[in-house]
């Protein structure tokens, strides 16, 4: 078990390893590893070792893969070999960024792939939430020991995760602690469980970018959700249009690269709600300027908003609605 | 030689007998108040002196000693003064001693004998009423007040006045009964307020179901504006109410002279920089709070996110509860609290989220932050939120909006029907409700919100039942995401 050892050895010096470092050798004599297992089965944390056949292929192309991953979650380690996609963005999102990675979790696992994300605040939670949503299974990376739970704020969301056949992941043994550091690092893991990645929104300097050029170097898919041009949140999923990421217009996108084909649309709704729906088509608005603009009373318009909601056609925030994509 | 005045010592807002006996005996003049009289009430020497000289009687020139009996209640403020004042003139003869005993007193005295008007002499005059007495010796400007408890008011101005009354020499003034209900509202309308066409809905559901409401946005969009315009659609109070509202502020020497009975909702607004005891109520006098004095009425918490948490949670009781219980060492008071919170925030600490003309530039720890300041518990207890948007300029623009009278007959038709009962959700609705339970982040508490929120909608529009259409905009009234933790 030298992977062990060294995700051991990593942990115990505080250090980000991947291949071997002088101390080594000592710290491998000394290493008891049926005694650290026990300890991770105390804990009910699992360790897919790199040389493990049921090693993600995908992540173990990549140029640094890590030595193994510890695994949260009772979920046979065969999901993260499924096709998967991963959906990044910044934290501190827009409720345009958030409604987006929601939907996109949804349809994306509902369409039947495996939804990877970094379980951050933000688009990274939205994404999760979505595929959970679709009934879909969810990967979260970690940067930092599963055991953690890491925004303190997610931890219901990691619950739900794994008991909804999914997983929660990391490089790194648990009780390591998060360090800022090791967000990039533990980003080339999310790029690489993913054959495509979605940055959904971004500033300019952020994670979410360090993630998609990970993916352009390992040669992976990566598409970028178009914002407004004068927002700073969209000027990074901007800049990698700019660059030649394709556009993401609708999630048929990506599910057309993995040869899968969207859910048939059906008929939108009728009456008040198809009306709604068609005023949203113009751009996001507030039920005031929706009031206005069909001649509804607002409770006829709170209702029709309600309606589309449940049916995942619209979404509200900020006090504003907005058409979701399909 | 011993006389005895009766007055009556509040607790909270419960009035308790007391008994004001003056003893004059031989020995060394001096005066000498017992019986846990506090600051103010000791201090009443001083004012009974001289006002016993200004009315040109004379002062006992020897020991005198007026007890507060029970003793051990504990006697707070300055509206002793007048049975002091009565109960020593009895002992020294000055008055007939049983012609107290078929009068109240309560009053203060200036220091040329004139009666000044005291807080909570509308208890008092309860108080009194229920020991049998009929009459009560008070301040001119408070006879309309104690006339509320169905007692007879004899108005005083001067120490003088009350004593040739006892003595038989004069006959009571006949004092103003400005009860009559005021028929003018006062207060702003909605009349001012152009578009906003969802905010009015909502503060029209919170009138006809008297909801909590939370009104969240930016700033400058007119939420307080909207806050201000609730009490002003809502119906006026019934008569036992009134008589509860004009209690508490009485107690807290806030009704008008002219007409004390507070037949309106009342409306209160504490700055964000309150105390806790300011709100709930408390502190050494235990004086009812800003929750006390907006019982059947609105309290009006702006930029709920600045006031302390502790002030905040304290809150949670009276509006599970409808009313304060205050413990101390010396005993238990409750004041009633029954009121209805409507309370405005921004969407983060900065102020921008929520403004399209604007960009938000807290981060994410800012954010949750701003966010974690109030507790999942209280947010549960709005049953309308909603966003208020920056209204755009054609909109402003637009022509004045229905006014607060039309609005109010809406409401007083949905509370007769709500009263009536009988409104029954359909089997549709209860479909929807069950599928937006799956569907959307809420808890027991919300599903029962939502459903409360749907029978006065269906009541607002009435309905025969409560159908799916009700629960449809009920549900999008729910807390969104973007204000939870």
């Amino acid at each position: 078990m030298n992977e062990l050892a060294l995700a051991a050895f990593a942990a115990a010096t505080g250090a980000h390893v991947v291949g071997e470092r002088p101390g080594f050798g000592r710290f491998r004599r000394r290493f008891d590893a049926a005694a650290y297992e026990a300890r991770l089965r105390a804990l009910g944390v699992r360790f897919l070792a790199r040389s493990d056949p049921a090693f993600p292929p995908l992540l173990r192309a990549i140029h640094d893969p890590p030595p193994g991953l510890f695994l949260r979650g009772e979920t046979p380690v065969e999901l993260l070999a499924r096709p998967a996609v991963a959906i990044v963005g910044a934290r501190a999102c827009s409720s345009y960024g958030s409604g987006v990675a929601r939907s996109l979790g949804r349809e994306l696992a509902g369409g039947g792939l495996v939804v990877v994300s970094g379980l951050a605040r933000g688009v990274d939670g939205e994404a999760h939430r979505g595929a959970l949503d679709a009934g879909g299974s969810t990967v979260a990376v970690l940067g930092c020991g599963v055991d953690r739970d890491y925004p303190a704020a997610h931890a219901e969301l990691a619950r739900r995760i794994v008991t909804g056949g999914g997983l929660v992941v990391s490089e790194y043994a648990p009780g390591v602690e998060p360090a800022p550091w090791r967000f990039p690092a533990r980003n080339r893991i999310i790029a690489g469980l993913a054959a495509a990645t979605i940055v959904v929104e971004a500033r300019e300097r952020s994670g979410a970018l360090i993630t998609a050029d990970l993916a352009l170097d390992e040669g992976r898919d990566v598409f970028a959700v178009p914002g407004e041009i004068t927002s700073a949140l969209s000027a990074g999923a901007n800049a990698l249009l700019c660059l030649g990421a394709t556009p993401l217009t609708s999630s048929a996108d990506v599910l057309e690269l993995f040869g899968l084909s969207a859910e048939p649309i059906g008929d939108g709704p009728d009456g008040d709600a198809g009306a709604i729906l068609a005023l949203l088509a113009d751009g996001s608005a507030s039920t005031d300027q929706l009031v206005r603009r069909s001649g509804l009373a607002p409770e006829v318009v709170a209702a029709a908003l309600v309606e589309l909601e449940l049916a995942g056609l619209a979404s509200t925030a900020d006090g504003l609605a907005r058409a979701m994509p399909r | 030689m011993l006389a005895r005045a009766i007055t009556h010592a509040l607790v909270g807002l419960e009035p308790r007998r007391v008994e004001v006996e003056a003893h004059v005996h031989k020995g060394l003049p001096g005066f000498t108040i017992v019986g846990l009289a506090d600051r103010a009430c000791q201090e009443a020497r001083e004012r009974v002196r001289s006002g016993v000289a200004a009315a040109e009687l004379s002062w006992p020139g020897v020991r005198i000693t007026v007890n507060l009996a029970p003793a051990e209640l504990k006697k707070e403020g300055s509206g002793f003064d007048l049975p002091i004042a009565l109960a020593v003139l009895a002992a020294s003869r000055q008055i007939p001693p049983e012609s107290l005993e078929s009068h109240a007193a309560v009053g203060e005295l200036a220091l040329d004998g004139r009666v000044r008007r005291v807080g909570g002499v509308l208890a008092v005059a309860e108080g009194a009423t229920r020991c049998g007495i009929d009459k009560l010796l008070c301040a001119a400007e408070s006879c309309a007040e104690a006339a509320l408890a169905g007692i007879e008011p004899v108005p005083v101005r001067h120490l003088a006045e009350a004593v040739a009354y006892l003595r038989g020499e004069r006959r009571p003034e006949p004092c103003e009964r400005g009860n009559g209900r005021v028929a003018a509202r006062a207060g702003p309308d909605l009349g001012d307020v152009r578009g906003q066409e969802r905010a009015r809905r909502a503060l029209e559901l919170a009138a006809a179901g008297a909801h909590n409401l939370l009104l969240a946005g930016p700033p400058g969009t007119g939420k307080t504006m909207l806050a201000r315009r609730l009490p002003g659609i809502l119906p006026p109070l019934a008569d036992a109410e009134a008589l509860e509202v004009t209690r508490i502020h009485s107690v807290a020497g806030l009704v008008s002279l002219q007409h004390p009975l507070i037949d309106q909702p009342p409306f209160r607004a504490p700055h964000h920089s309150a105390s806790t005891a300011a709100i709930v109520g408390g502190g050494p006098g235990l004086r009812p709070g800003e929750a006390s004095l907006a019982h059947h009425g609105v309290l009006l918490l702006d930029e709920l996110a600045e006031f302390a948490r502790p002030s905040l949670e304290a809150l949670r009781q009276p509006l599970e509860d409808g009313e304060v219980a205050i413990a101390r060492a010396a005993g238990r008071v409750v004041f009633p609290a029954r009121f209805q919170l409507v309370a405005t925030m921004n969407l983060c600490a900065c102020g921008a989220r929520g403004d399209p003309a604007a960009e938000c530039s807290c981060s994410a720890q800012r954010l949750a932050a701003y966010r974690d300041k109030l507790s999942r518990a209280l947010l549960d207890r709005f049953d309308l939120v909603i966003t208020v948007p920056r209204p755009r300029a054609v909109e402003l623009a637009a022509p004045r909006g229905e006014p607060s009278a039309v609005v109010r007959e809406r409401v007083l038709g949905a509370r007769g029907r709500l009263a009536a009962g009988g409104l029954r959700r359909t089997a549709e609705a209860d479909e929807l409700l069950t599928r937006a339970v799956d569907r959307l982040p809420l808890s027991g508490r919300g599903r029962a919100r939502v459903a409360r929120l749907a029978r006065t909608a269906a009541a607002l529009a009435g309905a025969e039942a409560v159908g799916a259409e009700h629960v449809a905009e009920a549900l999008s009234y729910r807390s969104p995401a973007e204000l939870r933790a």
